[in-house]
Formats: structure tokens, C-alpha cells, sequence
């Protein structure tokens, strides 16, 4: 547990290699104004799986997730070093159009977070913005992002009513349809169930394992049976660092770090 | 080991002392409510006599006779707190939106919140002073409705920031995020999520400003000065209710005093009823 | 790529005005939008000081120095002195907030510990609504209602005490009756904020006061005073700063007489009387000008409570975050 943030060197475990990764994190450093928050992170995300990421709190699961959208960068004294690679560019080259990656990753937050508008409204907003649909094509597409994020039977008869009406887990998959919407290749998901009851998060786990067959999952979690019931990677991240990365039904039956298997025997975190 | 011996002070001087208190407190209460009534009162009785509808329909009595009405004075109060709205509000709403979505800590940032604070605490009749300096004498010393707008609006600008300011940083920074997630650009982000999420706490600024400015009259005195005269276009000196008040009140015609209190009357009402119906919104959101 | 997602790509960028490049643009410009909107409020508060130093400049030059020290105001000779204003301002003020002080203090201890909670709220809405009386009401109330009550009533009772201070003729108007407005004037806006310091000491600490056998009036005193102390004196110069510019309710009862006296019954006048009253008549130029000094006089003093303020409670806040 004292082992110092700075030893070097450090080699992180691997036993899967991803081919045609969707996004390559490559010597990932990152710093909240003098604090170095991540260390040299390598991880490849496999298109069509999911990726969990999970780890103790404060071990920078979240802060990694953040960089690949470039989220962190609306905040004073956070930057990146490293690269990180989407379909072989690097996003955190200067001259990355935030909107233009932010249309193709999508991302879920904590807490379920509808806008003030209708339910509607909700999911065409960010469509509108971008899409020149027409109406009936526009309320296709809501349709088929409700339906996607399996809400549609729930509010299809209260599509004008606020957002903010349906219940927490609803909101959610709200949020999800609201980034479904947008035609994603990614979606990162920052412990999307962390807020919501235990039967609106098995509808989540559900949804994401539906959402496998036409995009690509990456999953915070601090839930390591969520990581073992829905993920086909995960990595292990501990001060900064990951520790090990694999198929996750080895790393959970049989880790190769002492560390991971610490973490996931419930010895620390 | 000696005994240790509780010895009490008596508490009765304690005791004493705080029954004063006490009843100093609830006479300083009574105090504050005494006066609201007693100048609610006065105006109420002073003011009503003249209250009709055709107090507000019709124009200024001559000195001496009857008791005419407000129209030309509200028309032109109207007026004027519209432009001042339509330059103060936008200004100062968007100061709000650069302190609290772009400039947040930065230096210039807290320059900017420093002014702000500055300019709420300018007396209104510098503000006056400073609209005669730069509108007035523009032209050669040419008084207009619209140098009392822009005197008004520089009032309204700070109220608006501020609270513009405050009530968009109580937006969680999650809908913002979630918003740009979605490759919302920031512009649309803040008008159209971010505005619609404070919306109420925004609506509850410009009318305390509009609350704020309507009862102001030092602003006005070497602005827009006053008028007979129906206000076809704020290019001249404009009639409105303050100054009318002032003059009025100041003037030996016992008509013309009798109109100052009604009008007195109307503009208690409107305030008082604002500052309630401010009060209603803000409790509102504590609760929610 | 299914044909529906390459569909809805090629839809994305049939147009300029759905295309990032273009709501980057729109980026900028609305960012730069509310810079300019925000460098407004600087470039106000620095045209206010320019235009007023420049008006007053035949003035200043004129007088130079003399100006503040000199209590003459004589349009005849055109000899003008800032003394008399500057005197009743300061007195008016100090008389306001004596005053106000011990009240709002009072009240809002009524507010926060004494009253049942459903009277707190009648009576905190009840001072409330004093601020949203406009300042021409108290004027004509205090002329016409309020002054005849002090000749009357109040000013032969305050004569028979000694000292020079209440010497003089009851004449209703003057600086007494200007003080007490102006001290009902601030009195909702001080007790707002008092109430808010007292609100901000910890209950821990007052509970463990008067667990100890405190009175309340003690646990006030002694704890939540000192704690918020620094809050109030911040909360008093920011009442100071409205009570000095104050206009209309002064101007009608302050009686508008350009001596010093030390009789508080004396009319007198304020910086800001001064100018409602003899602005819109002011034909000689240096007149104007000097009357413009007089503002560009209140506005430094302002200027000056507000950055003391302003440091006191940035101060405080640095305290209170350690």
C-alpha cells in the first residue's frame, strides 16, 4: 500500500493484446495544475466490447476517461501529455475540433443529468445542432434513440413532458438516448450507475450489453461485480497508474498482480 | 487537599442585562414596523383621493385646477425603464455570463466583479451626473428621455451581472459538462441549456433591477428632466412619474400635491408588489 | 458503417451552419461578446472618473485646495466652497448610522434568536419592505409628515437636554430629521446583513455557550459579536456608502443651507442635496463646474469605502477559508 507513487521503473501487466484498437492511449501523463494525476498510460480500447475501468478512489479512473473527449480542458491548470490516438489521429493534437470528437464519443456522467426541456427536446437538442433532419426525420431519430436506450415504451406518451419528471434511473437512459442520438462510435460512461437503485442498474447493464453489438463501451466503475458481469476487458488502475490490464474473466478468476488481486478480494479500496 | 468550593456569582445582573436586551430587540422590531405603516399610511391616505382610472388616462393639470392625471408621466416612466432595460439587461447579463463561464478566477475576472460592486454602489445621482457629462452636452446641452434610459441602465447593469453571475454558478458544472459532451458548442450550451436552467433566477434579476431603477428620481434630474408633453419619442425632455412627484410635491398648488401623493401611491404599490413577488420566487428555490 | 450512420454523416455536413468550423466561430465571437460586455463595466467606472474630473477642472483650478477647506458658496462673487456639503454629509451619515446601528443589531437578534419563527418572517418581511419604499417617498413623507412631528414633539423635548447640539430653533427640517430618514433608509439593509452573520456562526459554538449557563443576550455578545465581527464591519461601511449618496429624501428635509453649524436642529445640506437642488439652475459655467467637483468629491469618497470594504471582507474570506 506504501509502495511510492514515483517508483520507477514501472511495467504494466498485460495479457490481451487489442487489435485495431478505436482509441490508443499512449504515455497518458496528466496533471490538476502541479499534481500529476495520471503516469504514463498505456491502454487500447477494443471497438464493439466493453472496456471497464476500475480501481480505488482517487486512483484516476475517472481523470482518464475525461481526456478522451477532451471534457478536462473547459477547467483552468488541467492538461495532458501524452497522446492519445482515435482511429490512429492524435485527439489531444492542438488543432482537434472538440465538437466534431465530441459528436463521435459520447459520454454518461454520475448523476443523471436531463436538460431543462422536454423529453422531446432532450434528445433533438444536440441532434439539431448538427444534423440538417427534417422534422419527420428528426422524430425518427428520437424515436430510435429512445428505443436504443429501451425508454422508448416507458415515454412515448409523455415525450412533451420535463425531463426531469421521470424517475433517476429513467433520466439516465434518457441521457443515454440523448447520446445515442448523436451516432456515436463510442460511449464512455463515468460510473453511470453509481446514483441510481439496483433495478434501474440492472436495466443499464442490460442496455450496455445490447449497446456492444453497435458501438464501443468504455466503463468506469467502482463496482467490480458490474466490471465482471458486463465488461470483455478491464483495466486496473491504482495511483495514477494500470496496473494491469487483461480479458476480464481472468483478471477476476486469476489476477496476475499481487496488487489487482488485493483490489479485487476486497483487501483495500 | 483543600475543598474545592463552588462559589455562584449571582446571576441576577445576568439576567437583567438580557431582559433589557430582549426588550430593546422587540421595541427596535416594533420600531422598523412602526414606520413602514406610518409611511404606508400617509400615502395611502393622501394618495387615494385622487386614485380613478381617469388618473392615469388623462394628462397634467394646469396649477390650480383639478387634479388631471399621470398618463404622460407613465407613459414616459414606461418608456424610459424599456430602453434602459433593453441596454442594461443584455450588458449585464452577458458580464454575468463572462464572470461565471469564461473569466471565472481569472484576473481580470475579479477586476471586472471589483467594478461591478463599485457601480452598485455609486450613488444614483453621480450616475445622473455622469449621463449630463457624456449625453447631455454631447449635443449642445440638449436634455432627452433617452439620456434618463442611459443613465437608468448603467444603474440596472451591475444588479443584472451580479445576480446573472450567481444564479448561473448554481447550475451544477455536470449539465454543463453533459452538454458539451455531446458536442454542444459552448455558445449553445449557455444560451440554450445554461439560460434555461437559471432561467427564473435571471428573470429574478432584471426585475429586482427594474424594481431598482423605477423609484429612482436623482438619475432623472439632469437627464430627462420633465414635461408637459405626451412622450411621442424620448429625443426630448420626458414626462415620468419621479421627477412629476418632485416637482410637484415642491410646487405651493395644492392640486399638483394632491397628484405627487397619488402618484406616490401608484409607484408604492408597484414596488411594494415586486419586492413580495421577489421574495415569493426566492423562497421558492430554497425550497426546491 | 451501415448505410443509415453514413446517411446521417454525409446529412452532418450539407451545411456551413451545422459544421463545427461554424460553431467555432460563433465560439469566439460570443466569447468575445461578453469580454467586451464585462470590460464595459470597467471602462464605465473609468470614463465616470474622467468625465467628472473634466467638467470640474475650471473649478479645480480655480479653487484648487482651498475648495474643501472653504464653507463659502456665494454665486454672487463666485466663490464656491465644498465645506458645508462635506460637513452635512458626514454628519447626516454619522447620525444615521448611531442610529441605525443598535437597531438593525437589535432586530435582527429579535429575527434570529427571540421571535417565534412565524413572526420572524412577518417581521423580517415588514423591514424588508422599507427598502422598497423609493427615496422621493421618504421625502415627501418626512417634509410633510415626519418634520412637523419633530418641530412639534420631538425637538422641544431633545432642547431642554444641554450641550450645543440641540440648540436653536425647532424647525422641523435640518440635519436630525435628515439623520433619522436616512437611518430608516439603511436600517432594512443593515439588518439583512447582520441577520446573515449571525446565521453564519456556528451552532456548535452557541450551543456550547449556553450550555455553560450563558443568557442569550451573553451567548450574542460574547460569541456570535466577535465571530461576525469582521462581516458587520464590513456590512457597516457598505450602509455607509449608501447613506452618502442618498438624494431625494435628504434633499427635502435637510433644509438646504450652505453653513456649518453645531446644532443638529440647523438645516444644512449634502453633497448630493447640493446638486438636486442647484444643478438645473447653474448658469455660470464655474458654477456648473464646481458643483460637478462636489459629485467628483462624493465619488472619491465612495470609491474609497467601497475598496476599503471590498479588502476588509477579501481579507475576511481568506480568514475564514484557512
Amino acid at each position: 500500500m506504501n509502495v511510492p507513487a514515483q517508483e520507477a521503473p514501472f511495467e504494466t501487466v498485460r495479457d490481451v493484446v487489442v487489435e485495431n484498437p478505436v482509441i490508443s492511449a499512449q504515455k497518458l501523463d496528466f496533471w490538476y495544475g502541479q499534481s500529476q494525476a495520471l503516469f504514463a498510460n498505456d491502454l487500447d480500447i477494443a471497438p464493439r466490447k466493453v472496456t471497464a475501468i476500475i480501481g480505488p478512489s482517487g486512483c484516476g479512473k475517472s481523470t482518464h476517461l475525461r481526456v478522451y473527449n477532451r471534457i478536462f480542458e473547459q477547467y483552468r491548470g488541467q492538461r495532458a501529455g501524452g497522446r492519445v490516438l482515435l482511429d490512429g489521429q492524435d485527439l489531444l493534437a492542438p488543432g482537434t475540433d472538440s465538437i466534431a470528437l465530441r459528436r463521435r464519443i459520447g459520454m454518461i456522467f454520475q448523476k443523471p443529468t436531463p436538460f431543462p426541456m422536454s423529453i422531446f427536446e432532450n434528445v433533438a437538442y444536440g441532434v439539431r445542432l448538427h444534423f440538417s433532419f427534417s422534422r419527420k426525420e428528426l422524430e425518427r431519430k428520437v424515436e430510435e434513440s429512445l428505443r436504443a436506450a429501451a425508454l422508448w415504451d416507458e415515454v412515448k406518451d409523455l415525450l412533451h413532458k420535463p425531463g426531469t419528471a421521470l424517475s433517476g434511473g429513467q433520466q439516465q437512459r434518457l441521457c443515454i438516448a440523448r447520446a445515442l442520438a448523436m451516432s456515436p462510435d463510442v460511449l464512455l460512461m463515468d460510473e453511470p450507475t453509481s446514483a441510481i437503485d439496483p433495478v434501474a442498474t440492472a436495466r443499464i447493464e442490460e442496455l450496455v450489453l445490447q449497446l456492444k453489438e453497435r458501438l464501443t463501451v468504455v466503463i468506469v466503475t467502482h463496482n467490480m461485480q458490474q466490471a465482471a458481469r458486463i465488461s470483455d476487458h478491464t483495466a486496473f488502475f491504482h495511483l495514477g497508474r494500470i496496473i494491469e490490464f487483461g480479458a476480464t474473466a481472468k483478471m477476476f478468476t486469476n489476477p496476475s498482480h499481487p496488487k489487482t488481486e488485493e483490489y479485487i478480494t476486497g483487501r483495500f479500496g | 487537599m483543600t475543598e474545592l468550593r463552588l462559589s455562584h456569582r449571582p446571576a441576577t445582573g445576568r439576567k437583567v442585562a438580557d431582559v433589557l436586551v430582549r426588550v430593546f430587540s422587540v421595541l427596535s422590531a416594533a420600531l422598523g414596523i412602526f414606520f413602514l405603516f406610518w409611511i404606508l399610511w400617509v400615502v395611502l391616505k393622501k394618495g387615494h383621493t385622487v386614485l380613478s382610472w381617469s388618473f392615469f388616462t388623462s394628462a397634467p393639470p394646469s396649477p390650480g385646477e383639478g387634479v388631471g392625471g399621470i398618463k404622460y408621466a407613465l407613459v414616459g416612466t414606461l418608456k424610459m425603464t424599456g430602453l434602459a432595460c433593453l441596454m442594461g439587461v443584455p450588458v449585464g447579463l452577458l458580464t454575468g455570463v463572462y464572470l461565471a463561464e469564461f473569466g471565472r478566477h481569472g484576473a481580470f475576472a475579479s477586476g471586472v466583479r471589483f467594478c461591478v460592486n463599485l457601480l452598485m454602489g455609486i450613488p444614483s445621482i453621480l450616475v445622473g451626473l455622469f449621463a449630463y457629462t457624456v449625453i447631455v452636452l454631447a449635443a449642445p446641452r440638449h436634455y432627452s428621455g433617452n439620456a434618463g434610459a442611459f443613465a437608468l441602465a448603467i444603474i440596472m447593469l451591475p444588479t443584472v451581472a451580479r445576480t446573472s453571475e450567481d444564479m448561473l454558478l448554481l447550475v451544477p458544472d455536470a449539465l454543463r459538462e453533459s452538454a458539451l459532451a455531446l458536442g454542444i458548442p459552448r455558445w449553445r450550451m449557455i444560451t440554450g441549456i445554461l439560460f434555461r436552467a437559471a432561467r427564473k433566477g435571471l428573470l429574478t434579476g432584471v426585475l429586482l433591477s427594474v424594481s431598482r431603477v423605477s423609484g429612482e428620481t436623482a438619475p432623472l434630474l439632469f437627464t430627462a428632466l420633465n414635461n408637459n408633453f405626451y412622450p411621442k419619442n424620448l429625443s426630448q425632455p420626458t414626462a415620468n412619474l419621479t421627477v412629476t412627484i418632485y416637482n410637484y410635491a415642491m410646487s405651493p398648488y395644492d392640486n399638483w400635491q394632491r397628484v405627487a401623493w397619488g402618484a406616490s401611491l401608484v409607484i408604492m404599490a408597484f414596488l411594494l408588489g415586486v419586492t413580495l413577488l421577489l421574495r415569493f420566487i426566492l423562497k421558492e428555490r430554497h425550497r426546491s | 458503417m451501415t448505410p443509415r450512420r453514413l446517411a446521417d454523416l454525409w446529412k452532418a455536413q450539407t451545411s456551413f451552419r451545422k459544421s463545427s468550423a461554424f460553431h467555432r466561430h460563433v465560439d469566439r465571437a460570443f466569447r468575445y461578446l461578453t469580454l467586451a460586455c464585462a470590460a464595459t463595466t470597467l471602462l464605465l467606472v473609468g470614463a465616470i472618473l474622467w468625465n467628472l474630473i473634466e467638467h470640474a477642472w475650471p473649478s479645480i483650478t480655480k479653487f484648487g485646495l482651498g475648495f474643501v477647506t472653504s464653507s463659502q458658496w456665494n454665486p454672487v462673487k463666485s466663490q464656491y466652497g465644498a465645506a458645508s456639503s462635506i460637513y452635512g454629509t458626514l454628519v447626516s451619515t454619522a447620525i444615521a448610522l448611531i442610529l441605525a446601528l443598535p437597531i438593525s443589531l437589535a432586530i435582527a437578534l429579535f429575527l434570529t434568536s427571540y421571535a417565534p419563527p412565524w413572526l420572524a418572517k412577518i417581521v423580517g418581511t415588514c423591514v424588508e419592505l422599507l427598502a422598497a419604499i423609493p427615496s422621493i417617498i421618504y421625502g415627501m413623507w418626512g417634509l410633510f409628515v415626519f418634520a412637523p412631528y419633530m418641530q412639534k414633539t420631538v425637538q422641544p423635548m431633545l432642547a431642554k437636554l444641554p450641550g450645543p447640539l440641540f440648540d436653536g430653533a425647532p424647525l422641523g427640517v435640518g440635519m436630525l430629521t435628515a439623520g433619522i430618514i436616512l437611518a430608516l433608509m439603511i436600517l432594512p439593509f443593515l439588518t439583512a446583513v447582520m441577520r446573515d452573520v449571525f446565521a453564519m456562526t456556528p451552532p456548535v459554538l452557541m450551543e456550547s455557550a449556553a450550555g455553560m449557563g450563558s443568557t442569550s443576550w451573553e451567548v450574542t455578545r460574547k460569541i456570535s459579536i466577535p465571530y461576525g465581527l469582521r462581516g458587520l464591519i464590513g456590512a457597516t461601511f457598505l450602509g455607509l456608502g449608501r447613506a452618502i449618496g442618498e438624494t431625494m429624501a435628504v434633499t427635502f428635509v435637510i433644509g438646504n443651507s450652505h453653513r456649518i453649524s453645531t446644532s443638529l436642529f440647523a438645516p444644512g445640506n449634502t453633497i448630493a442635496s447640493t446638486l438636486a437642488n442647484e444643478f438645473n439652475e447653474a448658469d455660470s459655467p464655474l458654477l456648473e463646474a464646481a458643483l460637478i467637483e462636489l459629485g467628483l468629491i462624493l465619488f472619491v469618497i465612495t470609491l474609497i469605502i467601497q475598496i476599503l470594504a471590498h479588502l476588509w471582507l477579501k481579507n475576511l474570506q481568506k480568514r475564514q477559508a484557512r
